[in-house]
């Protein structure tokens, strides 16, 4: 009998492979009295220098695959590992209450780890987990008991884990991994974007693999379908072979089109964009067609530091990929960050619902500094190529009026400088709150472009936090009130003359793509894995019949009607 | 013995980057080194307990230099914290 998991489609494409579980090891630490010391003493010493040496083995790796930034959280960790008190704390306990060195070591721990656990800095509370980490890894030497890390594995397999950490992320290596499926997570989750990137067919969010998955039994990820099928019989494993080789066909053929235009039927042209988080993304983004970068998420530079990025490594960032994309479109979100996104260097105040809270241009705009080193940064840079900024969660028309000022005024201040400025930079917004929706036209007479961010635009329309898996049935993209939301955007934006893009999950959804198509859409933006399936279904559509459905589709009263009714025009 | 305090005027105060930096600085000094911060008084060649102090920018530290190599270790340091900002 075939076990079948139902999950999140995360990452399209079919694996097949063995599983491997990601554990968190069990280290169940008893308190036992013990009469010889010394032994103990031993045993202790014996487990730290093997911890000590592992963490300079992973923390040396890290260094040659990534970054020293990336490193610095080991190097952090073997500072925890050699620090004198602890160690004196530890062996303190054994030598006085002749007790065994695991409890002995998790008394020490715990006592920092609640001390820092209580302090009001977000930043100090987070080194919490670091000293639980570093203690995780004695006690395993001590217990005998093997951590897991995507490190140690060897052969082809299929992840399954409760979810992945972004430590365990800078592990992973593509060659070996074939796919993963994690317990919790939704299709925006940390790891469904990394699956995406990695083009790993992923699930997300089965609730169940941890518990029904052992180690080594045979796992298909249908990473299209969200299905994870355990064991299965010889007659499935067949159908999902001849699947995975059609997948790998269509991939093939699918790159024979990374130097087409995406062009209907009809010949209507409509730009494939890429979404982007580093420099280094672009290169993807061109060999699998991306015509333009319609998002350039810059929060990259300025997480995973100490400090705020200057604005000089900002200039070299947004210089390289404006070289890199050649005179094409690049359009830069600024900064948006706070709310869930939180910066160590940056104290903001708990707020009780982040989503509702100080982020993005309410942030940026509160930081003036901040934002002004964004903005001259990106002026500087604006010569290399064809650069459109773009300002994250407007609200009101005063916001975008405020923002541009401030353009406004560090270009003067460059051109005072004598620093070459672009004459030509367009200034746009997000989409994604219904205040700018219902006031479209309002906005489309002063902004440049929009940019539908759909993911925010559903979660502020529904009222629904899309990290929260409890009501994540309310992520609805084809609910027609926001398809109406959509259809409202494109119209007012083009009755200005002004281009609208959407760079959204939904901008790569093949249901949602005619829907988008027929609106009349002119830019679509998404992760560069989906562009080559995007071109390929755009080729086969036909505009004018898809606009002739339009009022049908909008007329309709769920979002499950839609998708039948999608589905419908396909057969 | 030597006692000097500082200010720390950047708005960081004591993080985990110049924490860090502080702790491997002071480690291979024979020297007893602590740093005193609101009545509270840590090894300073202990990362957890220079860190759980919370030490905020724009806060008054003392650092206690007590053994052999005192004058040699409160120089260092010394060049360490005005680098990251600390003024005395």
């Amino acid at each position: 009998m075939n076990k079948i998991l139902q999950g999140i489609a995360a990452s399209n494409g079919i694996s097949i492979a063995k599983a491997f579980r990601l554990e968190n090891a069990e280290l169940t630490v008893l308190k036992e009295s013990i009469s010889d010391v010394s032994t103990e003493i031993d045993r202790l010493q014996n487990a730290l220098s093997l911890s000590r040496s592992e963490l300079t083995t992973i923390q040396k790796q890290t260094q040659e695959k990534f970054s020293d930034q990336e490193a610095a959280i080991f190097s952090a960790h073997v500072l925890v590992l050699d620090d004198p008190e602890l160690r004196a704390a530890i062996t303190d306990t054994i030598q006085t209450q002749h007790v065994n060195a695991e409890y002995a070591v998790q008394e020490a721990a715990n006592l920092y780890v609640s001390i820092f656990e209580a302090m009001d800095d977000p930043y100090m509370r987070e080194r919490a987990a670091d000293i639980r980490d570093v203690t995780k890894r004695i006690l395993s030497h001590l217990l005998g008991v093997s951590i897991q890390t995507p490190e140690d594995i060897t052969q082809e397999v299929v992840i399954i884990a409760e979810d992945l950490t972004p430590s365990h992320t800078v592990q992973l290596n593509p060659e070996l991994i074939k796919g993963f499926v994690t317990d919790i997570g939704g299709p925006t989750s940390h790891s469904a974007i990394l699956a995406r990137t990695l083009e790993i067919p992923a699930v997300v969010g089965s609730k169940t693999a941890m518990a029904m998955i052992q180690n080594g039994e045979i796992i298909i990820v249908d990473g299209e379908a969200g299905k994870v099928i355990v064991n299965p019989d010889a007659e499935t494993l067949a159908v999902y072979q001849e699947k995975q080789q059609a997948f790998a066909k269509q991939k093939a053929e699918w790159q024979l089109l990374a130097n087409e235009p995406a062009i209907t039927l009809d010949g209507h042209r409509v730009e494939l964009a890429g979404n982007i988080g580093t420099p280094d993304d672009v290169e993807n983004v061109l060999k699998n067609g991306g015509e333009a970068i319609g998002l350039f998420r810059t929060e990259f530079l300025y997480m995973g530091k100490e400090q705020f990025p200057t604005e000089d490594e900002q200039f070299e960032a947004y210089k390289s990929v404006l070289e890199q994309m050649n005179g094409s479109a690049t359009i830069v979100r600024t900064l948006d960050i706070g709310g869930d996104k939180e910066l160590p260097y940056l104290q903001l105040p708990h707020e009780a619902n982040p989503f509702l809270g100080l982020r993005a241009i309410r942030l940026c705009l509160d930081h003036e500094e901040m934002f002004r080193t964004q903005l001259r940064a990106l002026l500087r840079a604006s010569i290399y190529g064809n650069l459109r900024i773009m300002f994250p969660m407007i609200a009101t028309i005063n916001e975008f009026r405020q923002a541009k000022e401030l353009f406004l005024d560090v270009k003067q201040q460059l051109i005072s400088e004598r620093i070459e400025v672009s004459e030509t930079i367009q200034l746009g917004i997000m989409v994604e709150t219904p205040a700018v929706a219902i006031l479209a036209d309002v906005f489309a007479k002063e902004v440049d472009f929009f940019s539908i961010g759909s993911n925010d635009l559903i979660q502020y329309t529904m009222a629904a936090d899309r990290m929260n898996e409890h009501v994540s049935y309310l992520y609805q993209p084809y609910n027609p009130s926001i398809l109406r939301f959509i259809k409202m955007i494109i119209d007012a934006a083009h009755k200005e003359g002004k281009m609208v893009g959407m760079c959204g999950e939904m901008a790569r959804d093949e249901t949602a793509i005619p829907i988008l198509l027929g609106m009349g859409l002119d830019e679509f933006s998404m992760s560069a894995s989906s562009i080559l399936r995007t071109r390929s279904q755009i080729q086969k559509l036909s505009k004018v019949t898809l606009e002739n459905q339009i009022d049908h589709i909008l007329s309709l009263s769920t979002a499950d009607e839609v998708l039948h009714f999608i589905k419908s025009l396909d057969s | 013995m030597i006692k000097k305090q500082f200010v720390f005027s950047n708005g960081e105060g004591l993080h985990a980057r110049p924490a860090a930096q502080l702790v491997a600085a002071a480690t291979p000094f024979k020297s007893e080194l602590s740093l005193e911060y609101k009545e509270k008084k840590v090894n300073l060649k202990s990362i957890l307990g220079v860190m759980s102090l919370g030490v905020a920018g724009g806060s008054t530290i003392t650092l206690i230099a007590d053994g052999e190599d005192e004058i040699d270790a409160m120089n260092k340091l010394e060049e360490l914290l005005r680098s990251e900002g600390a003024e005395d």
